[in-house]
């Protein structure tokens, strides 16, 4: 089994009429992703390449049993899609918008965590079971299915390891963008403890960044809770303090974030950063093959 | 978005939370005149959005408007972090009693603002944290419930004065009220200042707003301020491009900010130093990519490019014509090294090769190829 989806998960896009909406609604469709149903407000009854689209969250939920939401709405209005959502009966909500506000995510956060529903993102690729099921904007071709689990919160950093992974002849059984926003719906700790659970999952490669402490509280995990081994890469090891480099949460602030704190702490947890994204297979090939953490 | 001391002062004025009278100037007479208004004793502060200007003498005291204006001028004429001084704020002299430290900020690991005090203000709060963290206190804002007048109180009682606890209650007050209102990320308060006369005060400010909640705070976009961002920043702004000048030899232009460190990261592992980060974002036209070299080509310090394209959204097709219309548009001065790989690849790198440029599809062997340009004896 893969995490989060399979290849029964019915999937609905909100902002599917928009124009990166109607784009990756057809290009997971062509991965064999269920795409049941689109919603954007007002354009009830129209069909955008044949996927039929619904005026609300919970009339597509109603007519589809729809299980998953992706979201492309314009970060304005990101956050209400978000909470229609979740009220709207999915219990699996990936939004790929970037840009949304910090406060209003962080009400987001705290509205979705009364509920039970998951949130991956915002500001992400989101997430893919190779071979199976593709919610978001990675390029599908260079995944293979297979037993590494991928975490990370960054989009083409993702791509290019995994297109090392897969060039070695390791698969994935689950890739997640977690997003590079400061305040994010599920971070690294969750994932982790769902692939330790995972059968598919053998392994698992978490790609970090500058910024927050996110790494850290990983790295404090995995030392206590899993078995399964664990590699790690760092970007912004050359980040300059008090710049935010591209994503809105990759910043050295307070002298909190750097990508030196983060090494320390995995390494401490006995898990290896690699130096070179390039590196990552064969770190994982060394913990695999021998067994050990 | 960070805001000068005089501007986050004129907010804190609009949120009920006390400042020293003071006014903001740009020349040395008009400082002295500004002096004489505010009573002949002065601070007079070099308004820059960069930390360390105390230590870097852009704070001087003056007794008389005369003073004032010999300081203002020696100020203005400084360079603080290389940013040159524009404006003074000329501020009352007053008598200190105690000093607090006092923000407002995101945790991100709990996700909630949290209220960070401590009774020992005027200090380098980040070096405090290091050495004494136990003189730092916390207190949780709860998201739903907003700042709760109980749990402040018996929050402030061990770090401030009973006297000036009434004056913290309403300026914390006014403080969550600003950051909440304005999509603040840090509203902080260093020194607080409880001055002779009893009053609590706050002799400085600073304020960073969040950019993406500026379409709702159109009167906060007028403060924007040139100094935060070099001209070159700015531009790739406009462009839709992420810019960060760094200091290096090395120029590079690639797609998504994460891949963009690591390139950077990997240039310096080879013994090179890069001089930019630079991501042009998802489904890059080509009009990005020569907008991207037209600001690249400004820094007379590059000696060489690499261009670092991992298609998803990105079109390798978009990005070769890009650097094909570049080319043709403007003399680059520089050597290119590309590798291209992932969305319409074959279509780019055909494209490439018929204008007689080659793509490497390996990362790390670009990264070797483009170092060797760092070391002009190499060559």
């Amino acid at each position: 089994m893969s995490i989060l989806i399979d290849r029964n998960t019915r999937v609905i896009v909100q902002g599917i009429t928009g124009h990166d909406g109607s784009f990756h609604a057809v290009s997971m469709l062509e991965y064999g992703t269920k795409v049941v149903g689109g919603v954007t407000p007002g354009k009830g009854g129209q069909q955008v390449h044949g996927i039929p689209v619904f005026g609300s969250v919970q009339e597509a939920v109603a007519e589809t049993r729809a299980e998953c939401s992706v979201i492309f709405v314009p970060a304005r209005f990101a956050p209400d899609a978000i909470r229609e959502a979740a009220d709207g009966g999915v219990s699996l909500i990936v939004c790929i918008t970037e840009g949304i506000p910090v406060l209003d995510m962080l009400k987001t956060y705290h509205y979705l965590n009364e509920k039970k529903v998951r949130l991956i993102g915002p500001n992400c690729p989101g997430v893919i079971s190779p071979d199976k099921c593709k919610v978001g904007i990675m390029p599908g071709r260079i995944h293979r299915e297979g037993e590494i689990g991928v975490i990370s919160r960054s989009g083409t950093l993702t791509y290019e390891i995994v297109y090392n992974l897969t060039l070695f002849g390791f698969g994935q059984s689950t890739c997640i963008g977690i997003g590079g926003d400061p305040v994010i719906g599920t971070g690294f700790v969750d994932l982790l403890e769902m692939f330790e659970k995972d059968d598919q999952t053998a392994g698992v490669a978490l790609i970090g960044e500058i910024g927050g402490e996110e790494e850290e509280r990983a790295a404090e995990f995995i030392s206590i809770h899993m078995k399964k081994p664990v590699v790690s890469f760092i970007s912004g090891r050359t980040a300059p303090p008090g710049k935010r480099m591209g994503h809105a949460g990759a910043i050295i602030s307070g002298g909190k974030g750097t990508a030196e704190a983060k090494i320390k702490a995995f390494e401490n947890a006995g898990v290896p950063v690699a130096a070179r994204p390039d590196e990552m297979p064969t770190l994982l090939r060394e913990r695999i093959r021998g067994g050990r953490k | 978005m960070k805001l000068f001391e005089y501007q986050a002062k004129t907010l804190f004025e609009r949120y009920g939370i006390p400042t020293v009278h003071s006014e903001v100037v740009e020349g040395a007479d008009e400082a002295k005149w500004a002096a004489r208004r505010l009573g002949g004793k002065v601070a007079v502060k070099a308004q820059v959005l960069v930390g360390g200007r105390g230590k870097a003498g852009g704070i001087r005291f003056a007794r008389s408007p005369e003073e004032a204006r010999k300081a203002a001028q020696d100020i203005l004429s400084m360079k603080i972090k290389s940013i040159p001084v524009t404006k003074v704020l000329i501020m009352k002299a007053v008598e200190i009693k105690k000093e607090y430290y006092m923000s407002l900020t995101l945790d991100r690991s709990l996700k909630r603002i949290v209220l960070i005090a401590s009774a020992e203000g005027g200090v380098d709060i980040e070096e405090l944290a290091a050495h004494s963290p136990s003189k730092i206190h916390l207190l949780q804002i709860d998201p739903q419930r907003g700042i709760e007048e109980k749990k402040l109180k018996d929050f402030l009682k061990d770090i401030l004065e009973r006297e000036v606890e009434k004056q913290a209650l309403k300026g914390v007050t006014g403080m969550y009220r600003l950051f909440m209102e304005k999509d603040c990320s840090l509203v902080e308060i260093n020194p607080l200042a409880h001055l002779s006369t009893g009053e609590l005060v706050a002799l400085d400010a600073k304020v960073i707003i969040d950019e993406n909640a500026l379409y709702r705070n159109k009167d906060l976009e007028d403060l924007k301020n040139r100094e935060e961002y070099s001209e070159e920043e700015l531009e790739a702004k406009q462009y839709g491009l992420s810019f960060v000048s760094l200091d290096g030899t090395i120029g590079c232009i690639v797609n998504g900010a994460g891949l963009a460190m690591a390139t950077m990261d990997l240039i310096k592992l080879f013994g090179g130093v890069p001089a930019n980060f630079l991501d042009v974002g998802g489904s890059s036209s080509p009009e990005k990519v020569i907008h991207a070299f037209d600001i690249l080509r400004r820094n007379k310090n590059i000696r060489a490019v690499l261009i670092n394209i991992f298609g998803g959204i990105t079109r390798c097709d978009d990005i070769a014509q890009g650097i094909l219309a570049a080319n043709k548009k403007m003399n680059l001065g520089f050597p290119l090294v590309i590798r291209l790989i992932g969305t319409n690849e074959q279509e780019g790198r055909r494209l490439l090769q018929d204008a007689g440029i080659s793509a490497f599809e390996d990362l790390v062997s670009a990264v070797k190829e483009v170092v060797k340009y760092s070391d002009p004896e190499g060559q």
